[in-house]
């Protein structure tokens, strides 16, 4: 869309639909409802989707460990080469994997930052079957905006915002991003000259 | 990337890429399921018209941990030996829908020019005393590692000594290459009569003198003395090339502590490099085998992961 060139007026319209404090409380709920499902914090290993999914994950296993003064494993789930689109796309380099010791018998609950297309947790499925054998598999994101085009549902929902198809919705980190935010952003077109 | 045939392919950036990604590499060794679905569904065929059992089974292991078919095609007992050109072989194999080839040959060159002929993507794995490319990629993350555990981390300002037959290495001409593109400083040491000529086209100091390197490097690098093509009268006697290049005791108490020890492998313990030196702690000849695999995956993945690299 960027077309400098010749300078068509297009602009990039941003509004944030949550600040820190607000992705804050989202997250302390978020660890509650983990800790609920699970009955506790035992057993549960967090694995981060790069890469604010890691991020995600590291604050809620801190939460966790708050509430429940019990230590959390957590660790980083690179799906990069188990993606369906790997082949059409320039090459991607993957990032970091690092599971905490053994995930079999364990609940593992897979951390992301936007559900979206469902397809990098249909690719994480893959992966963690490679990892071992959880007792079970939960989905925790800080954002489901739809549009899924696998039947996948996350378990822990921070906030559901409809979207429409054209829109993107961010999420933001203060360790990359300097703060912590959700933003939704349309590419606009302004005006109507040739 | 479209093929792998020179070191002078890589630019930092794809250098750096290769490097970090075969850590990740290495740790899928330590998994229960060591595979990756990323190469499903394309081909490989190792063709190796020399022998190495080293490279190709890394190839072939790292080809296979990617999810790829991998075959290996010897050249004895191949058409090859029944006559038929290098050009027809590969073009015979190409029209079966291969996606990469990994080629061995004895003749410098040969790599780059089935790249022209195919349409498969070529991967060097050693072509006559021109280059070999995932060996000095392989050297470079030993390097890195070692570096890192010195808590020392970069290329920078590290000077390398490559020692010995400079003349029939394609490991050097690709370490070299390599560097340049890094940053470490390459210093080669070996006897006038197997310095190969032009050699000082490749903008690194070139020294017969070990002893006055020794001290300050901060990797020695020992190159096989390669008996089979030492009838030439490259030197007078074993005994006498030890004595001048051969990394002894007596040289590996000079060495830094910070120092590491490299070689391509195979090695002749009494000759280039003493048992002392080889077994030292600060000997990196294992890790170096042991990144084979994980380089070779991370370069497997560059080139086929994605479409990019294919013929159009």
């Amino acid at each position: 869309m960027a077309d400098s060139a010749t300078n068509t007026p297009t602009s990039q319209v941003s509004r944030v639909v949550a600040d820190d404090s607000e992705v804050a409380r989202v997250l302390t709920r978020m660890a509650h409802q983990i800790l609920e499902a699970n009955h506790g914090a035992e057993n549960l290993v967090l694995l981060g989707i790069p890469t604010r999914g890691v991020q995600l994950a590291k604050r809620l296993a801190a939460l966790i460990e708050s509430i429940e003064q019990h230590p959390v494993r957590q660790g980083e789930l690179d799906i990069t080469m188990y993606r369906d689109d790997l082949r059409a796309n320039p090459t991607r380099n993957p990032a970091r994997t690092s599971i905490p010791g053994s995930i079999d018998n364990s609940t593992v609950v897979l951390v992301d930052d936007v559900l979206f297309s469902a397809r990098t947790i249909g690719a994480a499925f893959d992966a963690l079957r490679d990892l071992g054998r959880p007792k079970a598999v939960r989905l925790a994101v800080l954002v489901d905006r739809g549009h899924h085009e696998l039947p996948v549902a996350a378990d822990h929902v921070g906030r559901t915002i409809h979207t429409a198809a054209d829109e993107r919705v961010a999420v933001l980190v203060t360790e990359l991003d300097g703060r912590d935010a959700i933003t939704i952003t349309r590419t606009a077109q302004l005006g109507g000259q040739a | 990337m479209r093929h792998l045939l020179s070191c002078a392919d890589l630019d930092l950036a794809t250098a750096t890429a290769i490097l970090d990604l075969a850590e990740e590499m290495q740790q899928v060794q330590s998994r229960p399921v060591k595979k990756l679905p990323a190469l499903r569904g394309r081909t490989i065929v190792n063709i190796f018209f020399e022998d190495s059992t080293r490279t190709r089974t890394s190839f072939e292991i790292a080809g296979k941990w990617l999810s790829a078919d991998t075959i290996n095609v010897s050249a004895k007992g191949s058409s090859v030996s029944k006559g038929e050109s290098l050009r027809d072989t590969m073009l015979t194999l190409d029209a079966m829908g291969v996606d990469a080839f990994v080629i061995r040959h004895g003749s410098s060159g040969a790599a780059a020019q089935v790249a022209s002929w195919v349409k498969a993507q070529v991967v060097n794995a050693g072509d006559g005393q021109h280059e070999h490319p995932t060996q000095a990629l392989l050297d470079a993350y030993t390097m890195r590692q070692h570096f890192r555990l010195m808590g020392n981390d970069g290329f920078a300002g590290k000077k390398i000594a490559i020692v010995g037959d400079l003349l029939h290495s394609r490991v050097v001409r690709s370490n070299v290459l390599l560097q340049q593109v890094l940053g470490g400083e390459v210093v080669l040491v070996a006897p006038p009569t197997l310095v190969p000529t032009g050699v000082e086209t490749w903008g690194c100091e070139v020294t017969g003198d070990l002893d006055s390197v020794i001290e300050e490097a901060d990797i020695v690098m020992m190159l096989r003395v390669q008996r089979e093509r030492m009838a030439g009268g490259f030197f007078p006697t074993e005994r006498e090339y030890t004595e001048s290049f051969g990394l002894t005791p007596e040289r590996l108490a000079k060495l830094k502590n910070s120092a590491g020890i490299c070689h391509p492998g195979p090695m002749n313990r009494g000759v280039e490099i003493s048992s002392a030196a080889a077994d030292a702690a600060n000997s990196l000849v294992l890790d170096q085998v042991a990144a084979g695999v994980a380089i070779r995956m991370s370069v497997l993945y560059h080139l086929l992961g994605s479409n990019e690299g294919a013929a159009k």
